[in-house]
């Protein structure tokens, strides 16, 4: 009833493209924008920054990297953990190598050198595309893991072959070590997510984002019609390696705060991000949002109602998830392959005629 | 002179290891030729049927530990030891159910979806599947014995040592998987080309309306292939897991039939079986070769990057068909 467009007048053309058309979708934005800015950092406590917060805003960057590169310009990459391996080894050289440098300089640094591996890897999807591609950038997956596990210099030569962020501030808040606040992870999490969906947004509906989307829906035709395929998947691969390097280098400085390769960055990570997109919606920047809440909320919320309330042991529990995930993928496939956005925009609409029936 | 000695018992065991890649390459082979789809749950088919067959044949109670934490009970074992064949023929039967309900529960109702939905789809299905392995069985490393020579083969050894000097250290196992899967393949073949069926399941893979129009069942042919990859699955499990255990890194060796497949074409038997040859050969000799050059553990990522480097000159795979796009 209240959820109308009628009477919100738009008189120029910024009105009319906006992010959010419908007055109460703008207030409900600037609502949760408040409720994250304004009084989630003082509720906060470490289980649920470590357990929820912190993780969901995290994959919500790597799942809008892979969602730029999947959703928007057509092509499959299996290569996600080792590609937030290279940002969670970047940033950690950096770290140790300029100390005096602010922290946030050195996540952006470490998305900008993820890019250009990115960008090395998929050259050949110029050439390959489709299944061929999906299997070639696993070469990118498993070359990279072994690279960080192999070469001493990465990992500073400690003995372990663990990789351990260092203290460092920003703006006299600890944001990386253990005397950080659960607030602190939070926010610091929180602003980059945000920038970073902003940037892809108007990305997304710009000039690049159209290419991109002309190339996914079909590359020869995008050709023929003047869309360079080089330029186009290229920086593709580059914008959303980007995101999915600042998004390793958060999970590694401020979340984990030390990570071994395999373990943290195998080939796991590659399909939980994709499961991200698939089950949040391809092609969508809130569907990115509501994949990552999905996939980071199933196993705690699996977690807590089977071991917690059934008494089921724990590792009876994880096979459970496992068929669960499995289960879910395939139930969204085959209901909706748009996934979540699709049921939220379709729910809108609905919404929009709501109570009449047409 | 020593070194080049080395490296021809490495190319042997390579060939070996090669064989077993083919192996579970040409399940891939097979449900991507008749249905399009490419099946990523193919490895974690060949853990399933291992764990299933090790659990009829030791008469484990399925589902067992699920059962004893919900009731309480404390369920072990049905308390027999059957003959290997009856538990392989067994296994065999529930692959062929799963096919059916695979078919069921999930292709049919993706039909005319594009295929790398498709191909996600079956991700979905590989982490169910493994699930559902680890429920029903338990996680725990398993032996699994069918009866199969294992050891090092003797004749081989003496041969050698009179040739060379030096005695070649072959797995017996190996052998028999050879021959094992040089079997399969072989009926594989025949049976596309001399039966009815086989005839259905190329028509299938070159043209699914025209297949239609002439009178063949989709249905039928899909889950018949399902089986037919679901039984090669369980060739390959026998095999991989009398070696190293039955265990979930069985699953993984899927990742390492994807750049055979690569490397070979999607479509192509032969491929799958050369490309098997050649990365398992190259892999071993890198290995050998470069390995302690640059930090050893190579095997993880050499096939995929010689697939990748390959197909930037050859998109479609050795034997792969010509990839022709029209607008």
């Amino acid at each position: 009833m209240i959820y109308r467009e009628a009477g919100d007048f738009k008189t120029g053309y910024r009105d009319d493209g906006q992010t959010f058309p419908i007055r109460l979708d703008r207030w409900g934005y600037y609502a949760a924008l408040a409720v994250a800015f304004g009084i989630i950092p003082f509720v906060i406590n470490d289980y649920w920054a470590n357990a929820v917060f912190v993780p969901f805003l995290i994959y919500a960057i790597a799942a809008l990297g892979l969602n730029i590169l999947t959703g928007y310009a057509g092509q499959v990459s299996l290569g996600t953990g080792g590609f937030m391996a290279v940002g969670a080894y970047a940033v950690y050289k950096l770290m140790t190598a300029f100390p005096e440098i602010s922290v946030v300089i050195h996540i952006l640094l470490a998305g900008g050198i993820t890019a250009v591996v990115g960008m090395l890897f998929g050259l050949p999807s110029l050439r390959i595309k489709g299944f061929y591609l999906a299997v070639a950038t696993l070469a990118a997956q498993f070359f990279l893991v072994w690279l960080f596990n192999k070469v001493p210099w990465f990992y500073n030569y400690s003995a372990s072959g663990q990789i351990n962020a260092p203290e460092r501030t920003v703006l006299g808040w600890a944001v990386t070590g253990p005397a950080t606040s659960a607030a602190g992870k939070y926010l610091v999490c929180l602003i980059f997510a945000l920038l970073l969906a902003w940037v892809a947004r108007n990305l997304t509906r710009g000039t690049l984002g159209r290419k991109w989307m002309a190339i996914r829906d079909m590359d020869i035709a995008a050709e023929i019609i003047g869309v360079n395929p080089l330029t186009a998947k290229l920086s593709a691969f580059a914008v959303s390696s980007f995101f999915i390097g600042v998004a390793g280098a958060l999970l590694f400085a401020v979340y984990l705060g030390a990570a071994e390769v395999g373990e943290a960055f195998g080939i796991n990570k590659s399909f939980l991000v994709l499961f991200m997109i698939i089950i949040g919606g391809l092609g969508s920047i809130f569907g990115s949002f509501a994949g990552a809440a999905f996939m980071v909320l199933l196993p705690v919320l699996l977690k807590n109602v089977l071991v917690g309330s059934f008494g089921w042991p724990t590792d009876l529990a994880a096979h459970f998830e496992l068929m669960i995930v499995g289960a879910l993928i395939v139930f969204f496939l085959i209901v909706e392959p748009h996934g979540l956005a699709r049921l939220w925009a379709l729910a809108k609409e609905k919404l929009r005629l709501w109570p009449f029936p047409h | 002179m020593d070194q080049l000695i080395y490296s021809a018992e490495i190319f042997l065991n390579g060939l070996m290891t090669g064989v077993m890649y083919a192996l579970v390459a040409l399940g891939f082979v097979l449900i991507y030729k008749a249905s399009g789809v490419f099946n990523y749950a193919q490895g974690v088919l060949a853990l399933f049927a291992a764990l299933t067959l090790v659990g009829i044949q030791q008469g484990q109670v399925p589902f067992r530990h699920l059962i004893n934490a919900i009731f309480g009970t404390h369920l072990e074992s049905f308390g027999w030891t059957l003959p290997s064949v009856l538990a392989i023929l067994l296994t065999a039967g529930v692959m062929v159910l799963l096919a059916v309900l695979i078919e069921k529960l999930v292709l049919q109702h993706l039909v005319g979806q594009e295929p790398i939905i498709l191909f996600m789809a079956t991700i979905g299905l590989a982490y169910f599947l493994e699930g559902l392995g680890d429920v029903m069985w338990g996680a725990d490393i398993k032996t699994l014995d069918v009866g199969l020579p294992q050891g090092i083969s003797e004749s081989i050894e003496s041969v050698t040592a009179a040739w060379f000097g030096y005695g070649f250290f072959i797995d017996r196992l190996d052998i028999w998987a050879t021959a094992i899967a040089a079997l399969l393949v072989a009926a594989l073949v025949a049976f596309s080309q001399y039966t009815k069926q086989g005839r259905a399941m190329r028509a299938v893979a070159d043209d699914h309306q025209a297949a239609l129009s002439v009178g063949i069942s989709l249905r039928f042919i899909w889950v018949m292939v399902w089986s037919i990859a679901g039984f090669v699955a369980l060739v390959a499990g026998i095999m991989w897991g009398t070696k190293s255990g039955v265990q979930f890194s069985l699953s993984l060796i899927a990742l390492k039939a994807l750049p055979v497949l690569m490397l070979g074409g999607f479509t192509s038997i032969p491929g799958a079986i050369v490309g098997g040859l050649i990365i398992g050969v190259g892999e071993k000799l890198f290995e050998f070769w470069i390995g302690p050059l640059i930090g050893g553990a190579t095997e993880n990522w050499f096939a995929y990057v010689l697939a990748l480097i390959f197909l930037v000159f050859r998109p479609q795979g050795l034997f792969g068909e010509r990839i022709i796009e029209r607008v």
